[in-house]
């Protein structure tokens, strides 16, 4: 700001300098000048020069009675006596010109050896002396301006000199600016800094140092400090401490200012709460640690029971592990805790450590239970209100005859789920997404989500209650979608070495027992085990324990009474595994060797594997499910177990196609009943009316009248 | 994962339960240090497995002092022996996409694969079987060298470009803060940058050159082509690819233990638009 209104005064005297200015008054100036110039010159820089400083500091006294004219005083009015320092140069050379002395003095400086202080304030003179009263800043500017570019000046006329300082205060009007900021400033800056130079250089360089500045003013997230403080205060405490070698102890200084910083928090409305689900998840996994510990006295009778219903996670993950499957023995751990808090808290007869399902936000930790006999009876209130909807449609049908016709649709009969503990309800299903999180009972599966189950693909968001938005539409919510895929996983891929399980055959006509198949087992007392290799080596081996499941929906059949040949035509289509020959939907039975499973277009369903080829003697079966990527067997001999750890979803080497849109129904045929037959023409009426007349006429003559009324009617 | 933690990045990448048994693990440890030796690599890092139907592909790489450079990828079926493969060209690209289902585990099996080629013969044209055999080799390389251009990821700061050009691991990195570990912005692709030079100056404005050399991952393709979990109440993220369903990059905030594995089938899920 300073600098744009000093330009423009400077402009205003400028010219009036040249114009008018008797040298006199410009002498004056001179004069007026050297006080300030002088003095800082003096401060500043010229110690160096000794010549000059020599001559111009003694001089000041004697100068002013060398030339002090009248007009000085009246010009510059200010300060007369300090102009005489100028005049001391100026007095040894030429003396003799009364007025041009003035100008001599400096060609003197000039020649002597660039004399700031002598030459300067005469060249300044020349154009500020004006404004004398305001200005003496740029006049001290200019002058040490003027000095640098002295030398440049020829050095031999006498004239000559004023005019080249004039142009020169001229060009220079623009360098004022600089000096007046830098008041003090060395000479050498100020020569150098050519205008031109100075103002084209901020743009860039000083959006360089004020982003640099900006970077080092960023205040630590932490701390509260910021860089350039912390410099600005190192560097204060060195320079006010002035210790010896301060470089090498730079690390201390900065330590010491950093804690001799104290800053006081501020108390802000809310705790800080970032941490806080690390610590609330930790909360929780903390009373699975401590569970052991609240049971408290009579705690022996109570583990009788738990240890019967509490599986061993940790001994089948090592198993895993040693296959090179499983979660990690951290995660097992705290899995096999949750476990144990859901048999302490469920009446459990048999639990299992299922496996993960992975999900978009959350993953799914899956247990599957067996319930000891007091099991709660959530499905029969479901069953109700299937069987409410039934009714319903059927009075809709049955109920008005008369009037417009009703749809004739009828939807497809909803086919029964299965009860608890029979086919695909055989077991119960706790999820939960985190161990130490609270389990989640899964509802029961039903044959129609699990018919819908098989035609999408969708993965699994970790939330329980997210709705399914698929192609068809799937009855349920992400719970269903989970345990409909649970049930396929488990039927497909729960094996067991062959011989482990036999059927029981007292309790063979206790279930439903439609094709004679059975569908229960025990475990067999007499298993003597398998030799690993033969369990890597042939795949008959190996069986399945769990049912399969019908394209029905259902492992057990039912039949639908009403329900329509096409319908089951469609859903053999969609069949995975088994062609049917009968109408009734027949799966392979249980115990089945997996050797008969269908292949997946030329690839093999199941991978075997021993778990090291190193040491074979010890190794174990691992058995891969390559329909459904994730499932996982392994058997050393005696002891074996199922894992599933993926996304849920089946294998396919083609892409995933959504179902075809369902046929369009036809419109009804066009039919005796559909069709009009043309209007009656005239003659057509005429000659029916003929016979009418002839055949009635005898009996009834009035009536006959009244029709042919009516049907004049008609035809207007 | 990086070859030399390799047993910590195991078990924080254990959450997909993709883990190796002990004795892949043992034999990993030590054939890699002689592969780093042999080849003389900077840095060695053990890409994943394979699943075959027969055999599974053990897959490392090495990376040279340049962290973009090639890399040069080996396999192994008994994590012993180690073969180099030769880099993946666009032609072995365009074979191997014939191929569909899974890995035999066997690299010199050849699938064969027929195609109906149109033979013009004078006026006619005929249609013609043509059977085309792919060496299984040569899917694994196009395959490798897919996932890693589609879904190898890498946090924001773990490397940096250096005023010469080369790419550097970051020695100060100290791991993502908790707030950035969740957005999918603060991940690179492990590879050339290619979006980068379609972004507009608006963009590009915060970038800083230095870290902001490689294309993020949020402006992957479909949009929600990634997984992102905080696991082990927060300690872990854990990102999973469902493009390349297998793909899983583990990192703990505050830390800088970060990595990639590939455990899978090597199949691209093109299901994807249907199952989100």
């Amino acid at each position: 700001m300073e600098n744009s209104t000093a330009l423009g005064q400077d402009k205003e005297n400028q010219p009036q300098g040249k114009e008018g200015r008797p040298w006199d008054e410009m002498t004056a100036a001179a004069f007026q000048d050297p006080e300030p110039g002088l003095s800082k010159t003096a401060e500043s820089q010229q110690a160096p020069e000794t010549g000059p400083q020599s001559r111009s500091s003694p001089p000041r006294s004697p100068q002013p009675p060398g030339n002090t004219p009248p007009d000085d005083l009246t010009g510059s009015g200010a300060s007369p006596p300090p102009s005489p320092l100028q005049e001391p140069s100026s007095t040894p050379s030429p003396l003799a010109l009364a007025r041009q002395d003035l100008a001599a003095p400096w060609q003197s400086d000039k020649n002597a050896s660039v004399t700031p202080e002598a030459g300067t304030p005469h060249s300044d003179y020349l154009e500020p002396s004006p404004d004398k009263g305001d200005s003496t800043p740029h006049q001290t500017c200019q002058s040490q301006g003027n000095a640098f570019q002295q030398p440049q000046q020829p050095n031999s006329h006498l004239y000559g000199p004023k005019d080249v300082s004039c142009n020169n205060a001229e060009q220079k009007k623009l360098r004022f600016d600089i000096f007046q900021e830098t008041d003090s400033n060395s000479y050498d800056n100020a020569g150098e800094a050519e205008p031109g130079a100075s103002e084209a250089a901020p743009s860039m360089l000083e959006t360089a140092i004020q982003n640099a500045k900006a970077y080092l003013l960023q205040t630590s997230s932490k701390s509260g400090l910021n860089l350039y403080d912390h410099l600005s205060n190192m560097l204060t405490k060195i320079l006010d401490e002035r210790p010896e070698n301060a470089v090498d102890i730079i690390e201390n200084i900065s330590q010491d200012v950093k804690i001799a910083h104290f800053s006081k928090k501020l108390d802000t409305l809310q705790n800080e709460n970032e941490m806080l689900p690390t610590y609330e998840i930790a909360e929780m996994q903390k009373a699975l640690f401590l569970q052991g510990n609240l049971e408290g006295a009579d705690q022996e009778l109570e583990d009788e029971i738990a240890e019967n219903s509490l599986p061993n996670v940790m001994e089948s993950a090592f198993y895993f592990d040693q296959s090179g499957v499983g979660l990690g023995t951290d995660e097992t751990y705290r899995i096999f805790l949750a476990l144990k808090q859901l048999t302490d808290t469920h009446p459990i007869q048999r639990c299992r450590f299922w496996g993960k399902i992975f999900g978009l936000e959350m993953n799914y930790i899956v247990a599957e239970v067996e319930f000891r006999e007091g099991e709660d009876e959530e499905e029969v209130e479901e069953e109700d209100v299937t069987e409410e909807r039934d009714n319903g449609d059927s009075e809709g049908e049955e109920g008005d005859e008369d009037e417009l016709p009703r749809p004739s649709y009828k939807a497809p009969q909803a086919i029964p789920k299965e009860e608890s503990r029979a086919g695909a309800n055989k077991y119960v299903y706790f999820v939960c997404n985190e161990p130490g999180r609270p389990w989640v009972k899964l509802p029961p599966v039903t044959p129609a989500q699990i018919v819908i189950a098989r035609k999408i693909k969708k993965f699994f968001t970790g939330q329980l209650d997210s709705p399914i938005v698929s192609y068809p539409p799937f009855p349920g919510n992400e719970s269903n979608y989970l345990r409909a895929q649970i049930a396929r996983i488990s039927a497909g891929t729960h094996v067991s070495p062959l011989g482990f399980y036999q059927f029981v055959e007292e309790e063979g006509e206790e279930e439903e027992e439609v094709e004679g198949g059975r569908d229960n087992f025990e475990e067999n007392p007499d298993f003597e085990g398998l030799q690993v290799i033969d369990l890597v080596e042939s795949l008959s081996n190996w069986v399945h324990h769990v049912q399969h499941i019908l394209p029905q929906g259902r492992c057990n059949w039912y039949n639908p009474i009403q329900k329509s040949e096409e319908e089951e035509e469609e859903e053999e289509e969609k069949e995975e595994k088994e062609e049917p020959d009968y109408i009734e939907e027949v799966g392979p039975p249980l115990l089945t060797p997996i050797s008969e499973d269908l292949e997946i277009q030329n690839t093999p369903p199941w991978t075997t594997r021993l778990s090291s080829n190193v040491v074979p003697q010890y190794a174990i079966a691992v058995l891969r499910s390559n329909l459904w990527p994730g499932a996982y067997a392994f058997c050393n001999g005696k002891k074996f177990e199922n894992l599933y750890i993926g996304w849920g979803h089946k294998y396919s080497p083609d892409s995933y196609t959504p179902p075809v849109p369902p046929p369009v129904c036809q419109e009804y045929p066009s039919g005796p009943e559909i069709t009009e037959m043309d209007d009656p023409t005239v003659e057509e009426e005429q000659v029916f009316r003929a016979a009418q007349e002839a055949a009635v006429l005898p009996d009834e003559e009035d009536e006959e009248t009244e029709e042919g009324e009516d049907e004049e009617e008609d035809y207007d | 994962m990086d070859a030399d933690s390799l047993l910590l990045s195991l078990e924080l990448a254990s959450g997909s339960g993709q883990g190796l048994s002990p004795d892949r693990r043992a034999s990993l440890l030590t054939s890699l240090t002689l592969v780093k030796r042999d080849y003389r690599y900077d840095r060695v890092l053990f890409w994943g497995r394979i699943l075959g139907l027969f055999a599974d592909y053990y897959i490392a790489q090495g990376l040279s002092e340049d962290q973009l450079a090639p890399r040069k990828t080996l396999y192994s079926l008994n994590c012993m022996e180690w073969s180099l493969l030769p880099p993946a060209t666009e032609e072995m690209t365009v074979q191997a996409a014939v191929v569909k289902g899974r890995f035999m585990g066997d690299p010199s099996h050849e699938y064969e694969h027929t195609e109906l080629q149109k033979v013009n013969e004078g006026d006619k044209v005929f249609e013609e079987e043509v059977v085309v055999q792919v060496k299984e080799e040569t899917r694994l390389v196009s395959v490798i060298d897919q996932i890693d251009k589609a879904v190898a990821v890498i946090p924001r700061g773990a490397l940096f470009k250096t005023p010469f050009g080369p790419v550097h691991v970051n020695r100060t990195f100290e791991g993502l803060s908790l707030s950035e570990a969740k957005k999918l912005s603060s991940y690179f692709h492990f590879r050339e940058p290619v979006e980068l030079k379609n972004k507009t100056l608006l963009e590009k404005a915060d970038l800083d050159p230095s870290l902001d050399f490689m294309d993020s991952l949020e402006h992957d393709i479909p949009k929600g082509s990634w997984s992102v979990q905080m696991e082990r109440g927060r300690a872990l993220v854990v990102l999973r690819s469902l493009l390349w369903p297998g793909l899983t990059f583990y990192h703990a905030p505050r830390t800088k233990n970060c990595g990639y594995i590939y455990v899978g089938t090597g199949e691209k899920n093109i299901d994807l638009p249907f199952m989100l």
